[in-house]
């Protein structure tokens, strides 16, 4: 797999979430994943799931309480995959 | 947002699901006749939504063991196992399960939902890992976050995703508790026992495996998933409740870990609780003793269960994954689903409506629960009734 870069992974959240959410909005790194997505918990779950496989990480569901926006959540996937290395 | 503007917002999201505030959630049930009919609205409703799996909530035996128990016993224990509430019943209750199991030892809870939360959090800590399936009961998830361990999803009843996950968690396998449902209660599927089994072994983890919806119902003596597929000593913990076959409320962990009692000094969910009451203790003892020779009833609920599934795959619904005592019919939609659930209800049968996020993969449910007492002209009814809802729906 290429360098994972943390504008590598931002964009890689944004996409999938722009699928999975059908916002009419552009989704950038300071969007709020629930008072502005309302993604619910069942769907950040399975979509945890999928960067973990994407990436060969194992994403703990209750490191997710610090996660607010995108940006967060792909800090949290970059931290893991570092020191996963 | 303030605190009890939360309240609101969740609240605002309800109605939104069930506008004009039809009763789905919580429905009062004004009178209770049997097992299979009480009165709701004012109506007599076929009672096709409970977890009475071999219809013994009215049982004689228990009811006069219950009755017997509260005369002799009074009516609560008015404290914890660790204090006041150790009665002579509670502890034969634990040899019973154990012997039930033929495992060493056995630990009674108040509640099932304790009973998982008790012992995940006891097994765990921080640092640990629970590897748990993504469809996990509520007390599940909130064992595991209790516990402060590590919580990792795999993908329901998917063997190849447990094993990924494990293989990537490296040595940190060897600090994981896999968790697994004997039947799962959205779907009414099993879990692949076998599978994990192999995998645990394989990969020097310990499994739990929740048989809330299975005890009573799988295995010749009624055991479970474990029973049914001969791995009851290949199981480290095995947990359940008393709420469902056993028609009383309480639940219990067996094992045989010796650790299992040291369980009793550090499982928050066991100690800072008031004990079962003597009647429920009771009436659960009457239960569990009828449960492990009724062959009898455990194959007239799988003819019945039999029955409405290949009714309700005949008609075209999709269906869970295969027949049992929970047939969830999926629906696209929230809408479908309360259309589903009011057509039914205005038939005079209730059932349980499920909507996002409860039910997986962002699907609505109409889960039909069948028991024992059910007979076979009450499932023909229901199966009319949903074959002319379909016609409509589609």
């Amino acid at each position: 797999m290429n360098e994972v870069t943390q504008e590598g992974i931002l964009k890689l959240l944004c996409q999938r979430l722009t699928g999975l959410t059908k916002a009419d909005f552009e989704i950038t790194s300071e969007t709020n994943l629930i008072t502005q997505l309302a993604i619910d918990s069942i769907k950040l779950l399975n979509l945890i799931m999928e960067i973990e496989d994407n990436f060969d990480i194992s994403v703990p569901v209750n490191a997710l309480t610090d996660v607010i926006t995108v940006r967060d959540l792909a800090d949290l996937i970059y931290r893991i995959k570092s020191e996963s290395k | 947002m303030s605190l009890l503007e939360k309240l609101d917002q969740a609240a605002a999201a309800r109605k939104a699901q069930l506008p004009g505030g039809i009763g789905a959630f919580g429905i009062p049930i004004e009178a209770i006749y049997s097992a299979t009919e009480a009165r709701i609205e004012g109506r007599k409703i076929l009672l096709f939504g409970t977890n009475n799996y071999l219809g013994l909530s009215f049982s004689s035996e228990c009811r006069e063991a219950a009755h017997a128990a509260i005369d002799e016993e009074g009516t609560g224990t008015t404290g914890s196992r660790m204090a006041n509430g150790n009665y002579s019943g509670h502890r034969a209750l634990e040899a019973e399960f154990a012997d039930f199991y033929h495992c060493r030892s056995s630990i009674v809870f108040t509640t099932g939902y304790q009973a998982n939360l008790g012992t995940i959090s006891a097994l765990l800590g921080k640092g640990d890992v629970a590897l748990i399936d993504g469809d996990s009961h509520a007390s599940i998830y909130d064992g595991c976050i209790l516990s402060g361990a590590d919580i990792i999803r795999f993908r329901h009843n998917d063997k190849d995703d447990l094993e990924k996950r494990l293989r990537r968690l490296g040595e940190r396998s060897k600090n994981t508790l896999i968790i697994a449902e004997g039947i799962y209660s959205m779907l009414g599927d099993q879990a692949p026992l076998v599978d994990i089994v192999n995998l645990k072994k394989q990969y020097g983890s310990l499994l739990l495996l929740d048989e809330a919806h299975s005890l009573g119902v799988l295995g010749e003596t009624g055991q479970g998933l474990v029973e049914k597929t001969g791995l009851n000593h290949e199981v480290d913990f095995i947990t359940g409740t008393f709420s469902k076959s056993l028609c009383g409320i309480g639940g219990y962990c067996v094992s045989n870990h010796e650790q299992l009692d040291q369980m009793r000094y550090v499982s928050h969910p066991y100690i800072f609780t008031a004990s079962p009451s003597p009647a429920t203790i009771a009436a659960t003892r009457a239960a569990l003793k009828i449960l492990r020779t009724a062959t009898e009833l455990r194959k007239v609920l799988w003819q019945n269960a039999e029955q409405l599934y290949s009714a309700l795959k005949d008609i075209g619904y999709q269906l869970g994954p295969q027949p049992g005592p929970i047939v969830a019919i999926i629906l696209d939609n929230p809408e479908q689903a309360l259309a589903l659930w009011n057509g039914l209800m205005t038939a005079n049968i209730y059932v349980n409506l499920i909507l996002p996020p409860a039910a997986p993969e962002g699907k609505s449910l109409v889960r039909c629960s069948i028991n024992a007492a059910h007979t076979p002209e009450q499932i023909h009814y229901v199966s009319q009734v949903l074959s002319e809802l379909y016609t409509k729906l589609h």
